[in-house]
């Protein structure tokens, strides 16, 4: 299944059909005024005809967050983001306009040229019926579409907007909104859960395997905007759901935030799996522009024998601070991170995961890949702990870094806490260069410089690819190749 | 087909080749002996483009094109292939990936068609099968935990599926024992062809008597010192090069 690529393809076609409608970054957009205060708190939670508990909630989360620090422990360097000069909420608002991909940006576009996704209108939004991921798309603040909802219907499964959730299962996001991650979590998480615009909600009801896999995409477009998306997901007793996302941002010569929260809640015997492929702008060559990426992204394995699989291909943002994690409360449950974080550049990266045993014999398994190249930063960075009452808990860590060029950095920094003596944890951790030995023998195959370091990369990072549904895996190779091109020589 | 004229290497400090002029015509296996440290491996590296050596004077012309300004995967797409005297381990990368990458790559270059994969898939099985080269061999990442004797049939085969105009192969004896040397050879051999050239570069005259040149070259302080029939070789054999270095030294 072609899963990144039609939801590349897909939301391309939502934006060459917006164009059609009118909103691209020329055209007005619906924004809050800029800043910060309970007032547009209330605006975002009034434009979305929120229900008064959540309206508290925001405002509960709003309060508390002008009393918290923002964190410094991560390996990332930045100026102060100054929260009062950006715009909490922006819609894209439907005025005619001139219908043309030159403003596009020309960055982007060839960037999904190489990926092999044509820019053509597809049918997806349609629904044609052989088409097999279902997308939700989140475009500034808000999302824009959501295909396949009858057809997942039908199977019981609810994915729509969490905005359009409130609305039509005001009980389930009520129940579950704030129980993984609280809205007192961590500064970017409080902010967001004071702020949040919209996500994608799903709901898989007890013993249904999803029929299909579930997409969203997200898009920052407006300038100086910051996005918030907050996406809740729950499996319910005996549910499978596969769920994957996918990322870009145009070209911008300022900084933008992204501080999303994803929940993940696994009840007995469920199983959620969750990719990311990131394609953040990364900023220009001299480390200008780039989305400072801090997400909060959490799965509770709450039922017995459940089962929550993080994958993620981190190539883009100018900073990425994102620690995907499982809380591995059932008795049997298992968590999995599986995590290639491309950095070149002025990038930045601390990442990494947590992996919390609480339950009995439970089990979790960690493979990070780090590549770093041009002058960039890569941090990995876990926790893996054993609470007293987690008797048998094992884990398995694997983190390794690869080096392109002599101006870059990877650093390793786990924790590991046992406090329970039948626990076992395992960490193995490696760091390489590509040598020249290897380039060289490539090359003299026949092979170019890059289609060297490509193929040499690929093999560092096959482990994790293989956890990526096959197309999708396919499209990661690719960006990954693409974020590391010009990083030699 | 391999011109060298008046080469002239150094790396930082160092003068590696002198003065170097050798040439080696089309169905030729041209052997180049020389003690160790006289640069047989700067000549093989210098051929194939690896870059960290500084070209001061010279030319290398392959069919009379001077290669030197090239990549190596462009020279490698003109057809000069090195079996490397310690082929490098690539972790993670399937052998038969990097095979099909590298015979594509180089189809490309040459504007040819690139192969389709069962056509691949059977030359490659066809190579493997005269060389030794165990399935198992193919299904594992190129050359990683392969033992010496392997790695250097591993080398044989790319060359046997590139097809090159110019095989140089450094050292390829050394440590095989005689098993894996005749296996090693054998694959040469075979490659043998009219509109094929060999340079062979050895130590010890051993690999002569498998792979049998037409000319021999004594190498030795940066230069080729003395050039010949096979004879050559038993000759330095019994007296080593003893003599070429102290005619230098005088």
């Amino acid at each position: 299944m072609a899963a990144l690529k039609e939801t590349v393809a897909a939301v391309e076609s939502i934006d060459v059909d917006a164009y059609k409608y009118g909103f691209s970054t020329d055209i007005e957009s619906e924004k809050a005024p800029k800043g910060l205060n309970e007032d547009i708190v209330r605006f975002i939670s009034a434009k979305k005809s929120e229900p008064q508990w959540l309206t508290d909630w925001r405002l509960e989360a709003y309060r508390r967050w002008l009393t918290m620090p923002e964190p410094k422990w991560a390996r990332v360097h930045y100026p102060p983001i100054d929260y009062q000069d950006l715009y909490y909420y922006a819609a894209p608002k439907s005025t005619p306009g001139p219908k043309s991909l030159d403003d596009v940006d020309p960055e982007l576009l060839r960037t999904y040229e190489k990926l092999g996704i044509p820019l053509r209108e597809q049918e997806i939004l349609a629904g044609v019926e052989t088409r097999k991921v279902a997308v939700d798309a989140v475009f500034d603040s808000v999302s824009v579409a959501t295909t396949f909802k009858e057809e997942l219907a039908k199977a019981g499964v609810i994915f729509c907007p969490i905005s359009e959730a409130v609305q039509t299962h005001p009980e389930l996001v009520r129940k579950y909104l704030g129980s993984v991650v609280p809205a007192t979590d961590n500064f970017y998480a409080t902010l967001n859960s004071a702020v949040f615009s919209d996500g994608s909600f799903v709901y898989v009801p007890k013993g249904v395997r999803c029929p299909m896999e579930l997409s969203t995409y997200f898009r920052i477009n407006e300038q100086k905007t910051g996005q918030f998306e907050r996406t809740l997901i729950i499996a319910d007793e005996g549910a499978y759901v596969s769920y994957l996302e996918g990322c870009t941002a145009p070209k911008r010569d300022e900084n933008q935030l992204h501080a999303a929260v994803v929940e993940l809640v696994a009840l007995d015997d469920a199983e959620i799996k969750y990719s990311t492929v990131q394609n953040w702008y990364p900023g220009d060559s001299e480390g200008r522009g780039g989305i400072y990426n801090f997400v909060t992204k959490r799965g509770d394995c709450r039922g017995r024998n459940s089962h929550i699989s993080w994958t993620q291909v981190e190539t883009g943002s100018a900073i990425t601070w994102k620690y995907p994690s499982c809380i591995l409360r059932g008795e049997g449950s298992q968590g999995e991170f599986y995590s290639i974080a491309v950095s070149n550049g002025y990038q930045q990266v601390d990442s990494g995961t947590k992996m919390l045993h609480l339950g009995k014999n439970t089990k979790s398994r960690i493979i990070s890949k780090g590549i770093s190249a041009g002058r960039s930063q890569n941090t990995y960075r876990g926790q893996v702990s054993a609470h007293r009452k987690a008797d048998g808990a094992r884990n398995f860590t694997q983190c390794d870094s690869l080096l392109i060029g002599h101006d870059c950095g990877a650093h390793t920094v786990p924790y590991i806490e046992s406090k329970n003596p039948s626990a076992q944890f395992e960490h193995e951790a490696t760091t390489s260069k590509i040598s020249e030995d290897q380039l060289f023998y490539a090359m003299q195959r026949g092979l170019s410089e890059e289609e060297a370091t490509a193929l040499i990369v690929n093999g560092f990072v096959r482990d994790v690819l293989q956890q990526l549904p096959m197309e999708f895996a396919v499209e990661a190779q690719k960006l990954i190749s693409i974020s590391l091109e010009g990083s030699v020589g | 087909m391999l011109e060298i004229r008046n080469l002239h290497v150094s790396v930082g400090d160092r003068k590696i080749l002198q003065g170097l002029t050798l040439s080696v015509k089309a169905g030729e296996v041209a052997a180049i002996m020389g003690p160790n440290g006289t640069g047989k491996s700067t000549l093989s590296y210098v051929i194939s483009g690896r870059e960290g050596y500084d070209i001061t004077e010279g030319e290398v012309l392959l069919d009379g094109e001077n290669i030197l300004a090239l990549e190596p995967h462009e020279r490698a797409a003109k057809g000069v292939f090195l079996a490397f005297q310690y082929p490098v381990e690539i972790p993670g990368v399937a052998t038969m990936t990097f095979l099909k990458a590298a015979m594509n790559a180089q189809r490309r270059a040459r504007g040819e068609e690139e192969l389709a994969t069962p056509d691949f898939m059977k030359r490659v099985k066809d190579a493997a099968a005269s060389l030794g080269v165990s399935q198992d061999m193919l299904r594992r990442p190129l050359n990683s935990g392969f033992s010496g004797g392997e790695k250097k049939r591993m080398d044989i085969l790319q060359m046997a599926l590139l097809q090159p105009k110019l095989g140089i192969l450094d050292e390829t004896d050394s440590g095989l024992d005689i098993d894996a040397l005749r296996v090693v050879a054998d694959g040469v051999n075979a490659l043998r062809a009219p509109e094929r050239a060999f340079v062979v570069i050895t130590h010890y005259q051993r690999l002569l008597e498998y792979i049998k040149p037409d000319t021999v070259h004594v190498m030795a302080k940066g230069r080729i010192q003395r050039s010949g029939g096979p004879e050559l070789a038993l000759e330095l054999e019994k007296h080593g090069y003893q003599e070429y270095l102290a005619e230098e030294a005088a």
